[in-house]
Order: structure tokens, then C-alpha cells, then sequence
């Protein structure tokens, strides 16, 4: 009897392996698509609209809120400091030349330290986007009640189906890729060095990552592959999870660059590592700024190395805007390829909320998505150009990234997540209105011939060189996955 | 979960609860919530610090004070909301008229009361020279020296001292700002 059920159990193992070999590892490894995902995503597409039509309708009942979170949630006045500030000195009672402190400046803060308060454009980064619409995972569940017993019953179906169904296969998938991709590189890292050695080393790459793209049930656009990024560049893009790596290396090959880990990572690493140069730190080496950018640029100089791989954020943003850019990758020369990724996400999160979920967590909680659909574009490569330094060189190539990918570009920088802001910028705030209460001063003492001639700095204000000192003894330009960083607070 | 707090907010019949809409108040709880990184509850000072936009403001730490009652250093939802209501726009509707035959909140009074306190650092319903000259500091920083900021400190008393007690009332505030359009400046618009 034990032995008619573990026989059983083997035979039925061979036949899950099978199946997936035959269907979706081997066209995987070809780079060819049976369209079984197109076919389930357009599926999805449909359950979905039905699901959303309903719970409109079954809103218009209640009176609830109508969900808009891209537009913000409060009215805020664009002005700046100055105009917003006139404005409020419009109505007092006697003239000023130009300048002087009156009680009602106090109005212009408040109400913008209010405004900040309700709706700020920097905290929501870090957290997961708000859907206008729920795409039926209980995840993403925020203010959407009990509608409908039939849409409880899909959604219920949909849990069974994604848990019980999807995930197992999705988790056998990534196991067999990364197995591949460590036995693979090993065996290509015993060639001699030879056009032979890049060309197997890029098969196994590929293929790896092609069966971990189907690891996530990964369906990508690739945009413009004309500008796709060529030996001897950086390539630059931003950043919303790990998972970007692979929805990258799936079109293309590239050198990932840094800090070596232990364990599973490690051994990834190093097995890379055989096959193909890729730029591993050590800790030690990451606080060396100099050490840092002399190796890329030895390796970008290289024209037969891969295209270095980049993030210059320096953390996971949630995919609705894209933050400051780290000036250090575009200190070193070359030319840049800026890529811009953008997730829909109807179909899953892809945001790596890593103050909330480990990386393991994470990655479960991808296997059991719907989907991830994702569209790639590759924009022009960029270069330096005469005269200009490269913080003003990284916020170009930053709007390009934003502006392709239809994200909001800010100036803050990604490092808020965890820590405070820099002083300087309150600085440079009290600055700009000293500079309007200072001006008139002038005029009343030498009128008055009371006090001194003032001597505080009056100058004008600086254009912000904030980056400058945002890296300062740390490297932190190279987006590493070190588990140490991205630990909780 | 967040769904059953609402659904004891919807059953409180808090005075705050008539300043906002249905959708409004799920909205700034939302807010709240995210704010709350020690998810007790309540907000600490350091959950305002954490909004970089509120950090860089050179009155920041006096708007976080004004969100906690005297002496005390967590602000549940209802505070929260009380604080926020005297930001609403001042409408003629019934809506924002409070239970009691009361002031609403974000009466025009009420919102030059919330200013004065920004400025009335000890709470003794006076702005004395001292308490100018140190909000003062705070807006310019290192950039004005002590005399010169002395100087505005005297001339803005001046203006504005009516009963020669050398510091501004509260009732004085309100006749030195009764050109301006505080209703307008210091009211916040949902856009839903």
C-alpha cells in the first residue's frame, strides 16, 4: 500500500517536471511563446473589467468615495515663495518698499506645512500605489468593500487558482532557472577565453532569465530596441524592484555591478562571475568612492565588456515618479543608455516594499500575482556634454527617464526612505525669505541711522548643489542588494 | 485593519466629523494611517518629522506643536482632525457649524487664533518681544543678524500695540490683520 502511493507520488512528480520542461522551459530557453500567457493575461483583462463594472455599480448605491489618486487630494498653489507671500502682504494697511517682515508671513508656512501634512509628494513614494480600481488581490484591498456574492466568488476562485495552482509552478520555475543559470555558468567558466566563451556565456544568461521571466508570469513590451544599450555603456534606469533585473536581462545582456554577498547570492555571484566580467565589491572597497569609479571606468573602456547595469536612485521607488539620481555613474564618462520601466499595476505590485517584506516574502508575493506586465522603453543614449557637471547631467537624463515612462520627476532623493532630510534645505528656505524681509532693510537704516549696516549674508541664492553632499565618504551610488541595507529601520 | 476602525468612526458623532465629508475623513485616515509608523494609534512628533516637506519648512516644529494639546505627546485621529478642521474653507452652509451654539473652527477668529499661536510660544495669550524675536530666528536661520531682526521685532510691536503693554494681544493680531484675507490663506481645498 506505501508502496502504490509513493510510486504514485514519483510518477506524478515526473509528469509535473515533464510538462513543464516540455511546455515552458524549452520554448522558454528559445525564446519562443506558446501564447499561453497572452492567452491568460487577455483573460484576466476581462474578468477584470467585469469585476470593476460591477463594483461601480455597486458604488453608485453607496455613497463612497470615487478614487483619483494621481490627481492628489488637496488644491496647492504652484507660486513660489515670493508670489505667494506678496500676495498675502497685498492687503496690509501701509506701503513697503519692497521687503519687511509683517505678522500675516507666518500664514504662507502654516499653510504649506499643513498642506504637507494631508498630501506630501515624497512619503507616498515609498509605499505602494493606490489602485483606481481593485484587481481583485486581497492585497491591494484598501477601500473596497463586500460588493457582490459573484464577485467574492471570483475573487475566491482567483485565490485558489494563484495560490494553489500558479504558485507551484511559478516557484518550480524559479528554482529550475536559477539552477540552470548556476550550473550553466559554471560549465561555460571552464572555457578559454574566446568569442566561443561571450557567446555561450550570453545563451545561459538569457535563457535564465527567460525562464525566471516566465517565473513571474512576466509579460514586456520592449520599446525602440533600436537604442538598445551596446557594449562599453551604462545602462541607467529606474528603479522599483528587484525583479527589474530580470525584466532587463531578459532582452539583452549586462555586467551587474555591486557588493558581494554570502550565501544564495553569493554563490549567483560568483558563478556569474565565471562566465562573464561582471564589477563585485567588497565592503570595504564600497566606502572608496575613487576605488568605486576607477573600476567602472576601466571596465566601461573595455569594448568588449557588457554594458554596465545601473540604478542610480539607489533604492526601490514605488513606480509613480522617479527620484534623484546619484551623480556618481555619470562622473566616469561614456556613453549613457537611459531605460525607462514602467509596471501595470492592475496585474500585480512589483514595488519592494523593503521597510515591510524581505526579500524572500517578496518574491512570494510575486509568484502569487496575477501577472507582471510591464512595458520597456529605450531611449537614446546621452552623453556629457562641454561645461556641463554631471548632477545637472543626471537630472537630464532623470526627465528623459520620467518623461518616457509618464512618471512624476522629483529632486528628492530616494534616501528619505530612511533617512532625514538634510538640513541645507530648510536652509536654504530660511535664505529665500530672508532675502525678502532683508532687502528694505537697507533703506530703514540709513534712515533711521539706528542700527548697523547690515551684515548678514545677503547674497543671492544659490542654485541648489545639494548633491554634492548627499554622497559624501559612502558609495551609494551603486544600487547593491545588500540584506543589511534594506533592513528594517 | 483599517476597515473596522472606519466603521467605528462612522458610529462616533464627533463634532470634528462635520468639518469633512464621508469621503474626506476616509481619505485623511488614510493619511493618518501612513503617517503611523508605530501603527498605535496615534501620532508622535516624530511621525510629522518623517514628511520632508514639513521638515524643511522653518516653522515646521511650531505647526507639529500645534496638533498636540498642552503637555502631551500623541495625537489620536480626532485630534488630528480637530487640528486639520481649522483649515477648512469658510463656507455658508450649515455644514461647519459646530454642535453647540460655539464658534465653528475654522471661523475666520478661529483661524487667526491658530496663527497666533504659532507665534505665542508660552501660551499666556501675549506675543511678547522675546517670543517675536525667537520665531523670527526661526524663519531667517543664520542669515539676519541679532540687531537687525531686534530692530523688526520693535517696529512690528509698534504697529500693532495699541495699549502700550510693549507685547501684541490677541485682540490687537486681529485689528493689525483686518485687511488680509486670512479666509483664503489659510484654508486648505479638498479636491473631492
Amino acid at each position: 500500500m506505501m508502496e502504490g502511493a509513493w510510486d504514485l507520488l514519483l510518477l506524478s512528480v515526473k509528469v509535473w517536471f515533464s510538462i513543464i520542461g516540455g511546455l515552458i522551459v524549452l520554448p522558454a530557453m528559445c525564446g519562443v511563446s506558446l501564447g499561453v500567457t497572452g492567452l491568460y493575461i487577455k483573460i484576466l483583462v476581462k474578468i477584470l473589467e467585469w469585476a470593476t463594472l460591477r463594483i461601480q455599480r455597486g458604488q453608485k448605491d453607496q455613497p463612497t468615495l470615487q478614487l483619483q489618486p494621481s490627481s492628489g487630494i488637496i488644491q496647492k498653489d504652484d507660486g513660489s515663495m515670493e508670489e505667494e507671500i506678496g500676495k498675502l502682504r497685498r492687503s496690509w494697511p501701509k506701503s513697503l518698499a519692497g521687503g519687511d517682515f509683517t505678522l500675516c508671513d507666518a500664514f504662507y508656512f502654516c499653510k504649506k506645512g499643513i498642506e504637507s501634512i494631508v498630501d506630501d509628494q515624497v512619503t507616498q513614494r515609498f509605499t505602494s500605489e493606490e489602485l483606481v480600481s481593485w484587481n481583485l488581490l486581497t492585497r491591494t484591498n484598501n477601500n473596497f468593500h463586500y460588493i457582490s456574492v459573484r464577485v467574492t466568488i471570483i475573487w475566491g476562485l482567483g485565490v485558489a487558482i494563484r495560490y494553489c495552482v500558479l504558485a507551484p509552478l511559478r516557484i518550480t520555475l524559479a528554482f529550475i532557472g536559477l539552477s540552470w543559470l548556476v550550473i550553466g555558468t559554471t560549465l561555460v567558466g571552464l572555457l578559454p577565453n574566446s568569442r566561443a566563451k561571450s557567446w555561450l556565456s550570453d545563451r545561459v544568461h538569457l535563457t535564465c532569465y527567460r525562464i525566471c521571466a516566465r517565473a513571474l508570469s512576466a509579460t514586456i513590451h520592449y520599446h525602440n530596441k533600436e537604442n538598445q544599450p551596446r557594449k562599453g555603456g551604462i545602462c541607467v534606469a529606474n528603479h522599483t524592484s528587484p525583479i527589474d533585473i530580470v525584466i532587463l536581462a531578459n532582452d539583452g545582456c549586462y555586467a551587474m555591478i555591486g557588493q558581494v554577498h554570502g550565501g544564495l547570492m553569493g554563490v549567483l555571484q560568483r558563478s556569474m562571475q565565471r562566465s562573464c566580467p561582471h564589477i563585485w565589491f567588497e565592503r570595504s572597497e564600497m566606502k572608496d568612492r575613487h576605488a568605486v569609479a576607477r573600476r567602472l571606468r576601466d571596465h566601461i573602456a573595455d569594448k568588449n565588456k557588457l554594458p554596465v547595469l545601473i540604478f542610480p536612485e539607489g533604492t526601490c521607488i514605488n513606480n509613480t515618479s522617479v527620484m534623484m539620481f546619484k551623480k556618481g555613474s555619470f562622473e566616469v564618462g561614456g556613453t549613457i543608455y537611459p531605460v525607462a520601466i514602467k509596471y501595470d499595476p492592475q496585474f500585480g505590485d512589483a514595488f519592494w516594499n523593503s521597510a515591510k517584506y524581505n526579500m524572500v516574502s517578496y518574491l512570494l508575493r510575486m509568484m502569487t500575482s496575477w501577472a507582471i506586465v510591464c512595458n520597456v522603453w529605450y531611449l537614446p543614449p546621452m552623453t556629457r556634454q562641454e561645461g556641463e557637471d554631471a548632477v545637472h547631467f543626471a537630472n537630464r537624463v532623470k526627465s528623459a527617464i520620467a518623461h518616457q515612462g509618464g512618471l512624476v520627476d522629483l529632486s528628492w532623493d530616494g534616501g528619505l526612505k530612511r533617512e532625514k532630510v538634510k538640513e541645507m534645505y530648510k536652509e536654504e528656505q530660511q535664505k529665500m525669505y530672508s532675502n525678502m524681509i532683508a532687502c528694505s532693510e537697507d533703506n530703514l537704516s540709513s534712515q533711521t541711522s539706528r542700527a548697523p549696516p547690515p551684515h548678514g549674508p545677503v547674497q543671492p541664492v544659490q542654485p541648489p548643489s545639494a548633491h554634492d553632499t548627499v554622497i559624501k565618504g559612502s558609495v551609494r551610488f551603486i544600487h547593491s542588494y545588500t540584506f543589511d541595507e534594506d533592513v528594517k529601520p | 485593519p483599517l476597515w473596522c476602525d472606519k466603521v467605528l468612526l462612522r458610529a462616533s458623532r464627533r463634532v470634528e466629523i462635520a468639518y469633512f465629508s464621508h469621503s474626506q475623513i476616509t481619505r485623511l485616515y488614510s493619511r493618518f494611517h501612513s503617517l503611523d509608523k508605530g501603527e498605535n494609534g496615534a501620532l508622535s512628533r516624530e511621525d510629522f518629522q518623517r514628511i520632508p516637506e514639513l521638515a524643511i519648512n522653518p516653522l515646521g516644529d511650531r505647526i507639529i506643536n500645534a496638533f498636540f494639546p498642552e503637555g502631551e505627546d500623541q495625537v489620536n485621529f480626532r485630534g488630528f482632525m480637530r487640528t486639520l478642521a481649522h483649515f477648512r474653507p469658510v463656507e455658508d452652509n450649515e455644514k461647519s457649524k459646530g454642535h453647540d451654539a460655539s464658534e465653528p473652527l475654522n471661523s475666520r477668529n478661529n483661524k487667526l487664533l491658530f496663527a497666533f499661536r504659532l507665534y505665542d510660544l508660552d501660551r499666556d495669550d501675549k506675543i511678547s518681544r522675546d517670543e517675536l524675536l525667537q520665531v523670527l530666528r526661526m524663519m531667517v536661520g543664520v542669515n539676519i543678524s541679532d540687531e537687525q531682526l531686534g530692530s523688526i521685532a520693535d517696529r512690528t510691536i509698534q504697529e500693532a500695540d495699541t495699549n502700550g503693554d510693549m507685547s501684541i494681544s490677541f485682540s490687537e493680531f486681529i485689528k493689525v490683520l483686518e485687511k488680509v484675507d486670512v479666509e483664503q490663506k489659510m484654508s486648505i481645498r479638498f479636491l473631492h
